[in-house]
């Protein structure tokens, strides 16, 4: 509510740069016209997240497009619905540590190898480590993350990935991992969820989603698969 | 107080793949039974149908058929002078939970047990004297051989809808098959699974270093099959969806797939989901269970009155139970006195990944759960251990489960793990990654085992159960060794060869999934100073208990456990039935 005109501007901005169209490896096979039209499409831009805050929506939309970049394979995270998934995510009883053993005592100090034993649940990480980032980027910068130009940001991140940001509740490299990990799970996972939107995650690399029976394929060795993705809901491509 | 319900026959506690054989055998014979479940109740129909369940976020990933850990854990430590945490997210071993328990999310892969696996300690004894076995270790013979068990395995094989190429049958030696393999006395009930492209090319490098590779005993139908319950599977199809997941085909060989069917029509059976037991209750002499108390899916505690219980948990829920009854003595790593929690051991593995030509296709996707090619010649003693000084082995293989995604595209080691970098990795090495892994055995010694934790608990208040387990030399130079061999197959397949081995000096890490095989904490023996259980997997103790599951195994084999377990289930419940039932009492004299 306190934010300025300007940033607000900045973000409705970055939020409306889609590029105009991508072509995914498979387009060669992808004949089947889709039923649903483009209608489950929609990108980032027209969701309003229940979780993150209008700040955090900006570090989370800029942060995950570099971790996921449009380029010539592909669409980038934000494209991919990507923080939509997330911010989804944070609904679930996962992002509530409910998955978790979460009685104490918390001994963090223990050698990696034994997990995870923090008492912060993926909701407070990332509310924490969005905030600790940003202080960061504005005491070293005079900018938070999402404001920063594309070679600082990139940079930031690469400051989170080693550790060499400093954080109050967690280390760093925790809520990197989070963050990163999350992502990934928003590229690959089916679009019921928010991201992998068109299924772009899974053209990318070739995946054929919820097709599920190869047995026409098994004797065809080393033989390109012949069809495109399906999605639950049944998008086809 | 609590309920208190009826008697029965015999309850069994828990429903996975033991707890079902169990019911089933023992419906058949007459009895009254209770098979009491803590988990949901799941179905094909409900929680494994078409396309819902081929949702990797869901399933694999946040783990929906799992063990919900935010109610019960394990803690773990790797030596006996550290504080234990808790086991607190899924992640080197993946707890079962429900109605068909590990057994319907498995992958399916169903081996037998080598001769010698049985007899480990006197056969490293005879073949490479008594000095070769570590004093720490505290490997022991089973107290059952393998030809006592064959019979079992073939039982087994034909629940399970077994598809295979035998590589043994009488002696015979034939082609095909698996020639280190112990005797079968006939083929498997379906003709292997057809081989996908990447296990293809495996057996041919093997076949160039002049090793023959066999197809994976797979409990995932070939074709279709009734088995001798008359319950019908399908044929698979390969679809890449079993570890994690139900089988929406009815192909994969589960609980649920091949023996509920039958037994859900017998009056003489009853399962109870969300039903959590607490303890086995014992009389005043302590020797004779008298049922169980559970808490019911009302809340509310029950007392079911028993005249034989069965314990069908996982592996450590066995343990754990044993000791919150105080049924046997405690096992003691100081003093070595004890057995509860003796021997635990698991498994160590390790991988090499092949990268083939740019353009290959290996379609991952295409895959099941035990859909792939084997070899034994780094596995059991199959090879001379004396210049190489460890005892055990590993099975070698590429096997391919599906290619998930969210899961199975990491990018291969030191490549870049996000941005562009990260998205051409993962795009060229999808299609064109070949993974080997060697899956091998680990020996039990006298610093591994499960105890309670002294300050975790889980929502009923009761203690957790403890882990105390690190890797030893031993297994280090055995998976070693097997590595190595499949290293130079990685070669002979061509490309470049990217080698993921533990090493020696690094520690067991809860962190990334490595398997879910664990064994020991209640093990079987010919003596109550050695084992939990005699050799019909009766408690020495208290002898109208029986433990299942491969908390009973020694130490553990080169091999998946399951085929393993489900014989001895067998073989445990034919004796029950033909001597058990006619003169209850301790089937071997103490």
């Amino acid at each position: 509510m306190s934010e300025k005109p300007s940033r607000r501007r900045f973000l409705q901005a970055s939020l409306t740069l889609i590029p105009v169209v991508t072509l995914a490896p498979h387009t060669a096979f992808s004949a089947t016209p889709s039923p649903r039209g483009d209608d489950s499409t929609e990108s980032s831009s027209k969701f309003s997240p229940r979780y993150f805050t209008a700040s955090e929506w900006a570090f989370i939309n800029a942060a995950t497009e570099h971790l996921i970049p449009e380029d010539e394979m592909g669409p980038g995270a934000t494209e991919c619905g990507i923080p939509e998934f997330i911010d989804r995510q944070m609904e679930t009883p996962y992002a509530h540590g409910a998955l978790w053993y979460m009685q104490g005592p918390f001994l963090p100090d223990v050698a990696p190898e034994f997990g995870y034993q923090q008492r912060l649940t993926p909701r407070e990480i990332y509310r924490s480590g969005i905030k600790a980032c940003d202080s960061a980027c504005q005491k070293n910068h005079g900018k938070p993350f999402a404001m920063l130009d594309v070679a600082s940001q990139l940079n930031v991140l690469k400051q989170l990935e080693s550790g060499e940001i400093t954080m109050e509740d967690m280390s760093a490299t925790l809520f990197f991992s989070q963050l990163l990990k999350n992502t990934k799970e928003g590229y690959f996972a089916d679009p019921i969820y928010g991201g992998n939107k068109k299924m772009a995650g899974w053209k990318m690399i070739g995946f054929p989603g919820a097709r599920a029976d190869f047995m026409d394929w098994i004797d065809h060795p080393n033989e390109r698969y012949p069809l495109g993705p399906v999605s639950i809901d049944g998008q086809r491509s | 107080m609590a309920i208190e319900k009826p008697a029965v026959d015999a309850v069994i506690v828990g429903f996975g793949w033991t707890g079902a054989i169990m019911a089933m055998e023992l419906a058949n014979a007459g009895l009254e039974i209770i098979a009491l479940e803590r988990g949901e109740m799941q179905d094909t129909p409900e929680t494994a149908n078409y396309p819902n369940v081929i949702d990797e976020l869901a399933y694999s990933t946040r783990g929906k058929l799992l063990q919900d850990l935010s109610k019960e854990t394990v803690t773990i430590r790797h030596s006996v002078n550290q504080i234990a945490v808790p086991y607190r997210q899924h992640g080197a071993f993946l707890l079962g939970n429900g109605v068909g328990g590990a057994g319907f999310h498995w992958n399916g892969m169903s081996w037998r047990a080598f001769t010698q696996d049985l007899r480990v300690r006197s056969h490293y004894q005879e073949r490479y004297g008594e000095k070769f076995i570590d004093k720490e270790m505290t490997i022991q013979d089973y107290p059952v051989s393998y030809e006592e068990l064959e019979p079992y395995f073939a039982q087994w094989e034909d629940v399970a809808a077994v598809s295979g190429k035998a590589g043994n049958v009488k002696g015979q030696i034939l082609t095909g098959g698996n020639r280190w393999e112990a005797p079968r006395s006939s083929e498997y009930p379906l003709p292997p699974l057809q081989s996908i492209y990447g296990a293809q090319v495996f057996s041919k490098a093997a076949a160039e270093l002049g090793m023959k590779a066999f197809p994976v005993p797979a409990a995932n139908a070939s074709s279709p099959y009734t088995n001798q319950y008359g319950v019908r599977l399908g044929p698979c199809n390969f679809c890449g969806f079993c570890e994690g997941y139900g089988c929406y085909m009815y192909s994969k060989a589960s609980p649920q797939t091949s023996i509920l069917p039958a037994l859900r029509q017998k009056k003489n059976f009853t399962l109870k989901s969300r039903s959590h037991v607490l303890k086995v209750n014992t009389d005043s002499t302590g020797k004779l269970a008298t049922g169980v108390t559970y808490i019911d899916s009302q809340g509310q505690e029950v007392f079911q009155p028993a005249k034989m219980v069965i314990l069908c948990a996982f592996q450590m829920h066995n343990v754990r139970l044993l000791l919150l009854s105080n049924i046997g003595k405690p096992y003691d790593p100081v003093s070595g006195q004890g057995v509860v929690g003796k021997n635990y051991a698991y498994h160590m593995n390790s991988s090499v990944n092949v990268l083939m030509p740019k353009g290959t296709q290996l379609n991952p996707y295409i895959g099941t759960g035990a859909a792939g090619s084997a070899l034994d010649d780094f596995n059991g003693d199959n090879f001379d251990h004396g210049p190489l000084g460890f005892i055990g082995g590993a099975s070698v293989y590429h096997l391919r489960t599906g290619g998930r995604p969210i899961q199975q595209s990491k990018p291969l080691k030191d490549g870049p793990s996000w941005g562009k970098g990260w998205k051409a990795s993962v795009q060229q090495d999808y299609q064109r990654t070949l993974p080997i892994y060697a899956q091998g055995s680990v020996m039990a010694y006298r610093d591994t085992y499960l105890s309670l934790d002294p300050t975790y608990t889980d929502v009923h208040g009761q203690p957790l159960l403890r882990m105390t387990f690190d890797w030893h030399e031993n297994e280090f130079s055995m998976i070693k060794h097997a590595i190595d061999g499949a290293t130079k197959i990685g070669k002979a397949v061509g490309g470049e060869v990217q080698v993921n081995l533990r090493k020696s000096g690094s520690h067991f890490d809860t962190r990334a999934y490595q398997s879910t095989h664990t064994t020991g904490g209640a093990i079987m023996g010919d003596s109550p100073n050695n084992s939990v259980v005699n050799r019909y997997l009766q408690s020495w103790d208290v002898s109208n208990l029986f433990v299942m599951g491969a908390c009973v195994f020694p130490q553990n084999l080169g091999y998946n456990p399951t085929g393993l377990v489900a014989a001895l289930t067998y073989w445990s419940v034919d004796h029950i039935k033909k001597h058990y039932l006619k003169n209850p009492g301790p089937l071997v004299q103490a």
